[in-house]
């Protein structure tokens, strides 16, 4: 049994993960759980990215890396502000009642 | 002599020569746009006077060319601008004024100058005013750059352009069924004849590699006879259909439809004389042919007699008078078929003159009839409309050809020439022809004019036309009576470009006895046509009237019966089949089918749009999924076809 | 052996705290799991020689992003669960086949051996002057339109959040029933 570890059980653990957040965005009704399931599938390729960046010695990775954590960071400001508009006008953050889109 | 001099530089000085053709050639388009700018508003008498005075302004100028070329000036040829330049291809927008275009822009602009003052009056009640004077300024455009064009295309477009606006005028009251039939039918018998005329142009350019008048006519002694009778036999078909000749001559009487002003000016004075005017225009290809010569001098000798006989029963007065019409543009194409080309243009002239009057004339006495057109209802209306009846009486005396009216000289001319051809059977149909041309005016004369007012049988109260229209008759009333006398001028001035029409010397001992021949069977016409309707109204009894010529001539030969059974009834017959077996079944089938197709895609995913979040984020997940099935099938693709390969052998 | 432990202690415990987020029904639960989780991938991060990474993960995500939603969370009733509609077996079906694929796809085996470092790590070299070095010279402008990013995101939170915008909207709201 090889005991050391490879870029495959990274790569496995970042797909895992980020089913997790998909299976969150898809089941959860809550708008903040929906927050929350986008950061952990972000999460989750930024740990794919930084694996493949050290099993080849290339910063490449970690760049992206870095600039998804920056627009992560950008999508929450906007997000949760645009969150806390929804909830004082409708006082519910639940993604059904986001219906005004439908025709 | 000193007069002349000074009135020859006085014009050359006082105005350019080539900006007098712009004036002449553009006025008519500027008065069309404005009075089309108002052509939805109600009427406006400015309007028509604005337009008037811009026709006029035509008219004027084409008198300064007139004087400038007559006063022995050179001919005057502009070059606007490039049109067409592709290859060997040169077509430039170029207008010439020479002689035989001058007499046109002359009698165009004259006989429009007049129809529009008279239309002043004429379409005062209706509501289209504004439109009628830009349909009407439209042609006037239309039918000065045809006669003004230095090249064939530049002709074509003119030809064209008065072909438009006549669909445009015919079918002025569109609200009418039968002027919109009648618009369609001269639309269409003229898009016939076009293409003949088209590939007439297209043979010219093919075999002379120019369309300049000037440049093909200098060419044209090297080209095979045999091309050179094709081209003028298209041409010739073109002319036909413009000039109405048989067998597309049914259009003309149907095209009565229109108003008055509109037949005197299009189907009397200027647009059906365009076919003539190109075989005068293109007379050094027709000439070079002796045969289409001929046939156009027998066929047009033919619509004469045809056509007279055909106005000799019919009781609609607007209908004779555009048989009459008929009858004397088939004079004119044997003086052309002949080679007597200047002749043909006199005629043409002093016909313009008599029948525009004529026509004005009759729109007159429709007016006092409250639009009725049958002649059997009328009688006796000099007493209401002397001036009217003055008017047209002469127009009659000229359009039967006595002495010294207009009439005598063209038309007499014509018979001279067909005997000095020894072409004595032409000669003989012409001269009853002039027999029943004298008899059916006067039939009408006597008819509208003098017996018993029968009007008063139908509870009609004829009244006189407007003043100011009588006066703007007259100058046409004066040329028909005095035109004739200019003749010697009038051969001086077109015989500069047109060949000479040298009589034999024969002719002239016999000369005198040929025109007492001639008065004689037209005073006899005169004389039947008074005397059977003095002593009892109308010739025909009853029992004429069941007689088979009759009715033969009743029916115009039957002719637009046999068009309706040969060729409109079988190309509807068609058309039903195509309608229901190709069109609606293929076509339709394949556009429905297509367009049902996106319906239904549309009907099955508008669920997708619900704008539940929650759902969006499913179908994606959807997505995400066939992508990766896609990448994972990409990656094997090899394998998987390897795979299959095996399975199958 | 050392990193075996700790990348399968790490694994372990990313992936239970990720599943205590996506399943708990008390949003603060949930909060305190994702924080915990952001935290252990740091440690990943550690292990992956990623050093600027993993404190840039802890500043930002552990910091500055839980932080944000714990003030969100401020607004919200968070006392006040929502009805989870979870159970649709489609869902579950459709989440599983395509782990399983991607899974399948991760674990192929490397075909390629010329895979050449387009930006090379160096030895003997600290990785934050290494990112540096790269991010300040080949990606200077991507870095500058994320730091302008970052200002126009922190300026629109607080627009929207802002106790002016609330009234800009009730007063909105006040016209639409006015008229």
């Amino acid at each position: 049994m090889n005991l050391s570890i490879s870029l495959e059980h990274y790569l496995l653990l970042s797909s895992i993960l980020f089913f997790i957040g998909l299976y969150g965005v898809i089941v959860r009704k809550n708008l903040l759980m929906l927050f929350f399931a986008t950061e952990i599938m972000l999460n989750a390729v930024n740990i794919g990215l930084v694996a493949i960046s050290n099993y080849y010695g290339d910063l490449t990775g970690q760049m992206f890396a870095f600039f998804i954590i920056a627009i992560a960071a950008s999508e929450v400001a906007i997000g949760l502000g645009l969150l806390v508009i929804w909830f004082k006008r409708h006082n519910t953050v639940d993604l059904d009642s986001l219906q005004s889109m439908k025709g | 002599m000193n007069f002349d001099i000074n009135l020859n530089i006085n014009i050359s000085n006082f105005i350019d020569t080539s900006t007098l053709l712009y004036i002449a050639l553009f006025s008519p388009i500027v008065g069309s746009l404005i009075a089309g700018i108002y052509g939805a508003s109600p009427k406006r008498i400015g309007i028509g006077i604005i337009v008037s005075s811009l026709i006029f302004l035509s008219f004027l100028a084409s008198a300064g060319l007139f004087l400038h070329l007559y006063f022995g000036g050179s001919i005057v040829n502009v070059r606007m601008m490039d049109w067409i330049s592709a290859g060997d291809l040169s077509v430039p927008f170029g207008f010439v004024a020479d002689q035989v275009s001058v007499t046109m822009m002359l009698v165009v602009t004259l006989v429009s100058t007049i129809v529009h003052i008279y239309s002043i009056g004429y379409m005062e009640k209706d509501k289209g005013f504004n439109r009628f004077f830009s349909y009407l300024s439209a042609f006037v455009f239309s039918m000065m750059f045809l006669v003004m064009s230095d090249n064939f295309l530049g002709l074509f477009i003119g030809w064209e352009g008065v072909g438009l606006c006549s669909w445009l005028l015919i079918g002025f009251w569109y609200e009418r069924e039968s002027a919109t039939w009648a618009a369609n039918e001269a639309f269409i018998m003229n898009r016939i004849a076009d293409l003949g005329m088209l590939i007439g142009i297209f043979l010219i350019y093919w075999h002379f590699g120019t369309l300049q008048y000037d440049e093909v006519f200098a060419k044209v002694n090297s080209i095979p006879v045999d091309i050179i009778s094709m081209i003028a036999i298209f041409l010739f078909i073109g002319a036909m259909g413009k000039s109405a000749q048989f067998p597309l001559h049914t259009w003309l009487a149907d095209a009565m439809e229109g108003p008055t002003p509109v037949s005197a000016l299009i189907h009397a004075a200027t647009m059906v004389t365009a076919g003539v005017y190109l075989v005068i225009r293109a007379n050094e290809i027709f000439a070079l042919v002796p045969e289409v010569g001929y046939f156009i001098a027998s066929l047009g000798a033919f619509v004469a007699l045809f056509a007279a006989t055909m106005a000799l029963v019919n009781r609609d007065i607007k209908r004779v008078i555009a048989y009459s019409t008929l009858s004397q543009l088939g004079y004119m194409f044997v003086a052309g078929g002949l080679g007597a080309y200047w002749i043909a243009l006199f005629h043409l002239v002093t016909h313009a003159f008599f029948k525009a009057l004529l026509f004005l004339g009759a729109g007159n006495v429709m007016h006092a009839m409250e639009d009725e057109l049958n002649i059997m209802k009328m009688g006796g209306l000099r007493k209401v409309m002397l001036g009217t009846a003055l008017l047209m009486l002469i127009a009659s005396v000229a359009l039967s050809g006595i002495y010294p009216f207009a009439g005598f000289f063209s038309k007499d001319k014509i018979l001279e020439v067909a005997f000095d051809t020894h072409n004595y059977i032409l000669w003989g149909t012409l001269w009853l022809t002039a027999g029943l041309t004298a008899f059916y005016s006067f039939r009408i004369v006597m008819l509208v004019f003098f017996g018993s007012a029968r009007y008063k049988d139908f509870g009609i109260h004829p009244h006189e036309a407007h003043g100011f229209m009588l006066w703007a008759m007259t100058p046409l009333a004066v040329l028909a009576i005095v035109a004739g006398l200019f003749e010697h001028q009038f051969i001086d001035f077109v015989t500069k470009i047109l060949p000479v029409y040298n009589f034999s010397e024969g002719i002239h001992e016999i000369i005198g006895q040929l025109v007492m021949v001639t008065t004689a069977i037209a005073v006899t016409g005169i004389t039947i046509a008074v005397l059977s309707n003095m002593f009892k109204e109308g010739l025909f009894t009853n029992t004429f009237k069941s007689n088979f010529i009759y009715k033969l001539l009743d029916n115009q030969y039957y002719i637009p019966k046999i068009y309706d059974e040969v060729f409109s009834k079988p190309y509807r017959e068609l058309s039903e089949l195509f309608w229901k077996s190709v069109d609606l079944k293929i076509v339709d089938a394949t556009v429905d089918g297509i367009a049902n197709c996106i319906l239904s895609t549309g009907e099955n995913t508008r669920g997708m749009q619900s704008g539940n979040l929650s759902i969006m984020l499913r179908l994606m997940v959807i997505g995400i999924t066939v992508l990766l099935i896609s990448a994972i099938l990409y990656s094997y693709a090899d394998s998987i076809l390897t795979l299959l390969q095996g399975v199958l052998n | 052996m050392f990193e075996m432990i700790a990348f399968y202690t790490f694994a372990f415990l990313i992936i239970a705290s990720f599943i205590v987020v996506v399943t708990s029904n008390n949003a603060l639960y949930s909060m305190s799991a994702l924080a915990s989780g952001m935290i252990l991938i740091s440690g990943l991060f550690f292990l992956l020689n990623a050093d600027f990474l993993g404190v840039v993960q802890l500043i930002v995500y552990t910091g500055a992003v839980i932080a944000l939603y714990a003030f969100a969370m401020i607004f919200f009733d968070t006392t006040k669960n929502l009805i989870e509609v979870n159970s649709k077996k489609i869902i579950f079906l459709l989440i599983s086949f395509s782990t399983i694929l991607l899974v399948f796809i991760m674990t192929a085996p490397i075909k390629s051996e010329a895979v050449t470092a387009l930006h090379p790590i160096h030895q003997g070299v600290g990785n934050t002057q290494d990112i540096g070095i790269v991010l300040f010279t080949k990606y200077l402008v991507p870095f500058e339109l994320a730091a302008v990013m970052l200002l126009v995101a922190m300026i629109g939170g607080i627009l929207m959040a802002g106790k002016k915008m609330d009234m800009l909207v009730a007063n909105e709201e006040i016209q639409e029933a006015t008229k």
